[in-house]
C-alpha cells in the first residue's frame, strides 16, 4: 500500500506541499475534501440570494424585485434550483463529507485513485462557471435558463427566448458535473472495496460509509442517463436532430422518462449520505451503537434500489397509461417501508442511550422529525390520484423541500458540527451553534410550512406573481426565507469565530460515544493519515465500544 | 440493563396507529363508489342542437349576443371555485371526482398527522427520558429482532390501507375509462403561449381565451384569474375534455374539479369532470411554459340546461367568424 515505504523513501513520501501546489494540484483526499466543502458554501450562498430573491418578489401580490421580468424570474429559479443540487448538496456530502470521511473511516491511506479525485473537483468549477456564463448569454429578455432545472422541451427547443446558447451552456454545465460525479462514484466504490483496513469487512463498515456507498451506485447508474437525455435535447437544438420533437416523430415525454429515471435516483443521491451522517451522529451522542446496523444497510440498500423504479410518479398529470400510473403509485408507497424502518431505527438507538444535546445531535434529531414531515407528504403525493390536486402546486415545493432543505441540508450541518473539530482542530461555539440550529428551524419551517396551505388552495408553483388570496401565507413565507438567509450568515460568522479563538479540539472532542476511526488520529489529521495502519480484525461490530 | 418494556411501547405505539386507520371512514369498503359511477352515465342525455334553419335577423342576432354574453358575466355572487385567504383546506369540491378526492386526502391526512405525532411523541420521549444527566450510563443493546418485525409489517400494512381506496380512486374516478367514453359532450382544448383556444365540436363554437389585464378589470373580478371568454358547460353534465397544445407543455388545471392534465404537443389526453353547481370556478396553467406562464388562467362558468343553450346560440353567432378548423390546434 502506498505508506507502506521503506524508511529511505520516507523523506520523499511524506513531502507536505504547500500553497498553490497543495491547493491546485492536490491528490490528497483531506484537501480535496476542504475544497469541495469551500465550493459548497460558495455555492449554496450564491444558491440561497437565489431564493431569497425569489420569495422577496413572492412576498406581497403583483411585481416587486423583477419589474415584469418574467423570464428573469424564471432564470433565478432554474439556478436556485441547480445550485442547491449540483453546487450545494452533492460536493458538501459526497465530494466534501465523503472524500474527508470514508478514508479516515475504514482505515485507508487515501482515495483509490487521487489523481481522479483531483480531476472530479476540478471540473466542478468549469462547470459552475458555464452555469452562470448562461445567465448572461442572449440580447434583452432572452437571457439565461427560464425552464427550470428539468429543462422539458419543447419549451428548451422552441421558446422564443430560449434561442440563444444559454441553454447549450447550461447542458455543457451538466456535462462536466456529471463527469465529475461519475468519476467520483468509481473512485467511492473501487475505495470501499479494495481499501479497507484489515479485518474491516463491508458489515463491520460505519453505516456513514455504506451511504457512501449505495449513493456513489446510485450517481454511476443515473448520470449517464442524464448525460443521454440532454446530449439528445443538445443536438434537437443545434442540428436538426428530433429525438423529442412531435412535428418530426420525436416525443417529449420520451425526455420526461429519461429526466427522472436520472432525477429520482438523483434525490436519494442528496438524501441517503444524510442518513449515514444522521446514523453516526445519534450513535455518538447517544453513546450507543447504531440499532439495528443491518436492517439500516438493508433499508438504504432498499431504498436505493427502489428509486430506480418510481421515476414516473413525477409524471402522474402527464397523460401516462392509467395501468401505469397504478404501478408506479404502489412503488411509490413502497419506499415508506424502508425510511420508516430508518426512523424507528434512529429512534432506537436513542432509546436507553445517554444523550447530550450538542449542535449535531439537535440538528440530527431536527432532521429526523422534518424528514418524517417530509416523508408522509410523500405518501400522499405517491398517490396517482390525490397527486392530480398537488401536481405543480406548493405542497410539491413544500413536500420536497422538507426533505431537501430541512433534511439534507440539515444533514450537511449535523455532519459539519459533527466533524469540523475533526477538520480544523478548532471547536466551534456550542453556544452560537444552538442559535444557528433555532433560527435556521425557525426560518425553514416558516417558509416552507404554510406552502402546504397554498399547495391545497391550488396555488401552482414556478409563477412570479399570484392571486390575491394567496398573499397572507406567501407573506410569513417570505419572513421566514429571510431568517433562514440571516441564520445562513450567521452561520459563516460561527465559522469565523471558530477560527479566530482556536480552541482546540483534541483527537476526539466528543468522548467514548465517538468509536469511528477517524477519532482515533490527531485533529487536524496528518497529511498522510496512518502511518500504522490500524487492524480492524479482533473487531467485532461495526461500532465498537470504548469500554473494550 | 435491557428494558423488557421496549417492545412492548411499540408495539402499543403501532397498533394505537393501525386501530386509527382501521376506523377512518375513507378505508372503509366505498359501496357508494361504483354506484356514483354508474349514475353519472344513467343520467347522460344527448345535448340537442338548436335549431338554426331559419336565418336571423341582424338585431335578433345581436339581442342572442348580448344574452350569451350576460349569461359570462361576472357575478361575485356565483364564484365557486377560488381560494380563499388564509384557506387551510382544498377549495370546496365542484365534481365527484374531487369530491371523492377530498375524501380520500382526508384519510390518508389522519394517517400521516397520527404517524407524525408519533414519531414526534417518541423523541421527545426519548430526549426526556434518556438524557444524560438522567441516565448516565447507556445500554449497549443494538438488537431487537421483534420490534424490527413489528415496524417494518405495520408500516407494510397501513400502506395497503392507504394503497386500496388509492387504487380504486385512481381507476373509478380520475381515469374512469367508461365514463370518459361515453360524455354528454366534449371540450376540446388546446394550450398556446400564453392562452386557450376552445372547441366545442358538437356545437360548432371555438373561441380564444386570454388573461384580462389588471387595469382593464371590471366589478372586482378576481386578479390574475379573469379572462375575456370564458368557458361555458351545463351543470350536471359529463363533459369529456380533450386536450393538446401548439407550441410547448401547458397544462389545463381546475382544482375544483380535481383536473390536472398536461397538453402535450404531439399528444391528445383526455379527462373527464361533471360539474355538480352553477357558479363560476378559476384554475391557472400548472406546467412551467415560459414567461407568462403565470398568465394565462383558466374560467368556467357552470350554467342550468337553458342557459347553457342560450349561450351555445350566441357564441355560435359571436364566434361565428372563428372558424374552428383554422384554429392552431388543427391547422398544425
Amino acid at each position: 500500500m502506498s505508506y507502506a515505504t521503506t524508511a529511505d523513501h520516507a523523506h520523499d513520501a511524506h513531502h507536505t506541499p504547500r500553497g498553490l501546489t497543495r491547493w491546485l494540484c492536490s491528490t490528497n483526499h483531506k484537501d480535496i475534501g476542504i475544497l469541495y466543502l469551500c465550493y459548497a458554501v460558495f455555492a449554496g450562498l450564491l444558491g440561497a440570494a437565489f431564493s431569497i430573491a425569489l420569495r422577496a418578489e413572492l412576498m406581497y401580490p403583483g411585481d416587486q424585485i423583477f419589474n415584469g421580468n418574467y423570464q428573469l424570474y424564471n432564470v433565478f429559479l432554474t439556478a436556485h434550483a441547480f445550485l442547491m443540487v449540483f453546487f450545494l448538496i452533492m460536493p458538501a456530502l459526497v465530494g466534501g463529507f465523503g472524500n474527508y470521511f470514508v478514508p479516515l473511516m475504514i482505515g485507508a491511506p487515501d482515495m483509490a485513485f487521487p489523481r481522479l479525485n483531483n480531476i472530479s473537483f476540478w471540473l466542478l468549477v468549469p462547470s459552475l462557471i458555464l452555469l452562470l456564463a448562461s445567465a448572461f448569454v442572449g440580447t434583452g429578455e432572452a437571457r439565461g435558463v427560464g425552464t427550470g432545472w428539468t429543462v422539458y422541451p419543447p419549451l428548451s427547443v422552441v421558446d422564443g427566448l430560449h434561442k440563444g446558447m444559454a441553454i447549450d451552456l447550461a447542458i455543457f454545465s451538466l456535462h462536466l458535473a456529471g463527469i465529475s460525479s461519475i468519476l467520483g462514484a468509481i473512485n467511492f466504490i473501487v475505495t470501499v472495496f479494495n481499501m479497507r483496513a484489515p479485518g474491516m469487512s463491508l458489515f463491520k463498515m460505519p453505516l456513514f460509509v455504506w451511504a457512501m456507498l449505495i449513493t456513489a451506485f446510485l450517481l454511476l447508474l443515473a448520470l449517464p442517463v442524464l448525460g443521454g437525455a440532454i446530449t439528445m435535447l443538445l443536438t434537437d437544438r443545434n442540428l436538426g436532430t428530433n429525438f423529442f420533437n412531435p412535428a418530426g416523430g420525436g416525443d417529449p415525454v420520451l425526455y420526461q422518462h429519461l429526466f427522472w429515471f436520472f432525477g429520482h435516483p438523483e434525490v436519494y443521491v442528496l438524501i441517503v449520505p444524510a442518513f449515514g451522517i444522521i446514523s453516526e451522529v445519534v450513535a455518538t451522542f447517544s453513546r450507543k451503537p447504531v440499532f439495528g446496523y443491518l436492517g439500516m444497510v438493508g433499508a438504504m440498500s432498499a431504498i436505493g434500489v427502489l428509486g430506480f423504479v418510481v421515476w414516473a410518479h413525477h409524471m402522474f398529470t402527464v397523460g401516462l397509461d392509467p395501468d401505469t400510473e397504478a404501478y408506479y403509485m404502489i412503488a411509490t408507497m413502497v419506499i415508506a417501508v424502508p425510511t420508516g424502518i430508518k426512523i424507528f431505527s434512529w429512534i432506537a438507538t436513542m432509546w436507553g442511550g445517554s444523550l447530550r444535546f450538542t449542535t449535531p445531535m439537535i440538528f440530527a434529531i431536527g432532521f429526523i422529525f422534518l424528514f418524517t414531515l417530509g416523508g408522509v407528504t410523500g405518501v400522499m403525493l405517491a398517490n396517482s390520484a390525490v397527486d392530480v390536486t398537488f401536481h405543480d402546486t406548493y405542497y410539491v415545493v413544500a413536500h420536497f423541500h422538507y426533505a431537501m432543505s430541512l433534511g439534507a441540508l440539515f444533514g450537511v450541518f449535523t455532519a459539519f458540527y459533527y466533524w469540523v473539530p475533526k477538520i480544523s482542530g478548532y471547536m466551534y461555539s456550542e453556544v452560537l451553534g444552538k442559535i444557528h440550529f433555532w433560527l435556521f428551524f425557525i426560518g425553514t419551517n416558516l417558509t416552507f410550512f404554510p406552502q402546504h396551505f397554498l399547495g391545497m388552495a391550488g396555488m401552482p408553483r414556478r409563477i412570479p406573481d399570484y392571486p390575491d388570496a394567496y398573499a397572507g401565507y406567501n407573506y410569513w413565507s417570505s419572513i421566514g426565507s429571510y431568517i433562514a438567509g440571516a441564520a445562513s450568515i450567521f452561520f459563516l460568522y460561527i465559522v469565523i469565530d471558530m477560527f479566530v479563538r482556536k480552541r482546540p479540539a483534541g483527537n476526539n472532542p466528543w468522548g467514548d460515544g465517538a468509536t469511528t476511526l477517524e477519532w482515533t488520529i490527531s485533529s487536524p489529521p496528518p497529511f498522510h493519515s496512518f502511518e500504522t495502519q490500524p487492524d480492524y480484525s479482533k473487531v467485532t461490530e461495526a461500532y465498537p465500544s470504548a469500554h473494550h | 440493563m435491557f428494558k423488557p418494556s421496549l417492545p412492548l411501547r411499540f408495539l402499543a405505539a403501532t397498533l394505537l396507529v393501525m386501530a386509527f386507520t382501521a376506523g377512518q371512514p375513507a378505508f372503509a369498503q366505498d359501496a357508494n363508489a361504483t354506484d356514483a359511477a354508474t349514475a353519472v352515465m344513467t343520467d347522460a342525455t344527448s345535448t340537442d342542437e338548436k335549431d338554426t334553419t331559419r336565418e336571423l335577423s341582424a338585431k335578433e342576432k345581436d339581442n342572442a349576443i348580448a344574452e350569451a354574453e350576460t349569461i359570462t358575466a361576472y357575478d361575485a355572487q356565483k364564484v365557486r371555485g377560488i381560494a380563499k385567504p388564509w384557506q387551510y383546506t382544498y377549495q370546496p369540491a365542484g365534481s365527484p371526482v374531487m369530491a371523492h378526492l377530498v375524501k380520500l386526502h382526508n384519510g390518508i391526512l389522519v394517517v400521516i398527522t397520527i404517524i407524525t405525532i408519533v414519531v414526534l411523541a417518541m423523541l421527545i420521549y426519548v430526549c426526556v427520558k434518556f438524557r444524560a444527566g438522567r441516565n448516565p450510563n447507556p445500554n449497549r443493546f443494538a438488537h431487537n429482532t421483534m420490534v424490527e418485525i413489528i415496524w417494518t409489517v405495520v408500516p407494510i400494512l397501513i400502506l395497503i390501507g392507504i394503497g386500496i381506496p388509492s387504487v380504486r380512486a385512481h381507476y373509478q374516478y380520475t381515469n374512469n375509462q367508461d365514463i370518459i367514453d361515453n360524455p354528454d359532450m366534449t371540450l376540446k382544448v388546446v394550450g398556446h403561449q400564453w392562452y386557450w383556444s376552445y372547441e366545442y365540436p358538437e356545437h360548432g363554437i371555438a373561441f380564444d381565451s386570454n388573461i384580462v389585464p389588471e387595469d382593464q378589470l371590471k366589478d372586482g373580478q378576481p386578479r390574475l384569474l379573469t379572462v375575456d371568454n370564458p368557458v361555458v358547460v351545463p351543470v350536471g353534465k359529463v363533459v369529456r375534455v380533450q386536450m393538446t397544445s401548439a407550441d410547448v407543455i401547458h397544462d389545463w388545471a381546475m382544482p375544483a374539479f380535481g383536473i390536472k392534465q398536461d397538453t402535450v404537443p404531439g399528444k391528445l389526453s383526455e379527462t373527464w369532470f361533471k360539474a355538480e353547481k352553477e357558479g363560476i370556478y378559476y384554475g391557472q396553467c400548472s406546467e412551467l411554459c415560459g414567461k407568462f406562464h403565470g398568465f394565462m388562467p383558466i374560467e368556467i362558468h357552470v350554467v342550468s340546461d337553458a342557459m347553457f343553450e342560450a349561450w351555445v346560440a350566441g357564441a355560435k353567432l359571436k364566434y361565428a367568424a372563428n372558424d374552428q378548423f383554422q384554429l392552431a390546434s388543427l391547422s398544425r
